[in-house]
């Protein structure tokens, strides 16, 4: 059971805080020979699997380094293209290092402020007058929930599906942030939330709830 | 937080209990207790500060609500988070809800009374009151709303949850009344504030 990540989003609907908690590290290396058996491609300034799955290389992975060397974008350290150097056989034998794309701050924020109108949305589209709002979101590898508190601040949770008491969670997080954020005079309302004590606590909280479950906290 | 011991001078004063009072199933938060001597002397210092920096008395007024104000659009979530409070469709709940807080944070419970016939106003009072508890008024402060700070603490908590109140002092131990008497007014819905799916 693993709950991956705890968001609070302001009652304007900026991301104010994000921490990962337990996301899985995917990391494939590969020798490879000239041709390349795997087709990649050049989207959102990443060099990423486009089809040909295999030995833990999944469709959708990023290429990170290119025979130890780091990748950024498209290009190496040293300013070769990535994409033309696998084109050009001299280079083969060659090992290619793989892992899952890391959700960068700035994705995080555009995430964060597009659920904003969804909830809204949600409460619109009710059958019924006063709806909450979105408070689950069910996929296939995942569960989010939501927590609105009256004030408007919102408490994401991203877990397992199968992790039980996330709505508790997202409350116990809510009196967290009420002590730790709220309470620090040098924090200001509706700003990004950097209090150490907040973040210790809060990791504290998670790791007891997936070591010893919610009925512990 | 602060958390002291309760051997400060005589242990019969009464500690203020900022959290345990309400039952939070099984929470591990730490109980935060502090002596109320402490609080009251805290307080005492802020306001005779307040009085050295301002020489007039309406501003150390003033200045005071703007303070509670900053305290009130952070202290409901704390409120919030503790009680699991929903939001109130009646000045009656709001006006129980706010005597909750003042047990919460204070450790004193004011009597609601004095309600309006429109039921848009009501009065607190206080039989004793912490804040006031070692004081006297100097005569040349006799305009000096000593605990004004509590009215800016409920403008600013009311307004974070959308709600827009107004509340002054109409009797005061500290001027010779028999009890001090906090007057809250209900002015408005802020239906702009209300956040998707609360409305």
């Amino acid at each position: 059971m693993v709950i991956y990540g705890v968001y609070i989003v302001s009652k304007s609907g900026g991301l104010i805080f994000n921490h990962d908690h337990n996301i899985p590290r995917v990391e494939t290396e590969k020798s490879f020979n000239y041709p390349l058996d795997v087709k990649l491609t050049y989207e959102n300034k990443k060099v990423v699997v486009a089809f040909g799955q295999r030995d833990g290389i999944n469709v959708g992975h990023a290429l990170t380094a290119v025979n130890g060397n780091p990748v950024t974008g498209r290009e190496l350290e040293d300013g070769r293209d990535v994409l033309e150097m696998l084109e050009q056989p001299e280079n083969f034998p060659i090992t290619l290092k793989f892992s899952r794309a890391k959700m960068t701050t700035n994705e995080k924020i555009f995430l964060a402020s597009m659920f904003y109108p969804l909830f809204a949305i949600a409460s619109q589209l009710s059958p019924e007058p006063r709806c909450s709002g979105i408070e689950v979101l069910e996929a296939d590898t995942f569960r989010l929930y939501c927590y609105q508190t009256l004030t408007g601040v919102k408490f994401i949770i991203v877990a397992d599906p199968v992790q039980p008491g996330m709505d508790i969670l997202t409350k116990r997080v809510y009196e967290l942030y009420a002590d730790y954020a709220l309470k620090n005079p040098f924090y200001s309302l509706e700003m990004p939330i950097r209090c150490e004590l907040f973040e210790t606590n809060l990791q504290t909280l998670l790791e007891t709830i997936e070591k010893s479950g919610i009925s512990n906290v | 937080m602060i958390v002291l011991s309760s051997t400060w001078r005589d242990s019969k004063r009464h500690l203020f209990k900022f959290s345990q009072e309400m039952s939070r199933a099984g929470s591990r938060l730490d109980s935060k207790k502090v002596n109320s001597e402490l609080f009251t002397l805290t307080y005492g210092a802020l306001v005779a500060q307040l009085l050295k920096d301002y020489e007039n008395i309406d501003d150390v007024n003033k200045q005071l609500e703007r303070m509670g104000y900053n305290m009130g659009i952070r202290l409901i979530e704390d409120f919030l988070a503790r009680t699991g409070s929903g939001r109130c469709y009646d000045f009656r709940d709001t006006a129980e809800k706010i005597q909750t807080g003042f047990k919460i944070f204070l450790g004193i419970t004011p009597t609601i009374t004095n309600w309006s016939t429109a039921g848009d106003e009501f009065s607190l009072c206080f039989e004793s009151n912490p804040l006031t508890e070692f004081v006297e008024l100097p005569d040349h402060c006799l305009n000096l709303k000593y605990c004004n700070i509590l009215t800016g603490v409920l403008r600013g908590a009311c307004e974070m949850v959308q709600m827009e109140v107004a509340s002054w002092f109409v009797q005061d131990q500290l001027k010779n009344d028999s009890v001090t008497e906090l007057r809250v007014k209900f002015i408005k819905r802020l239906e702009d504030a209300i956040p998707a799916g609360e409305d």
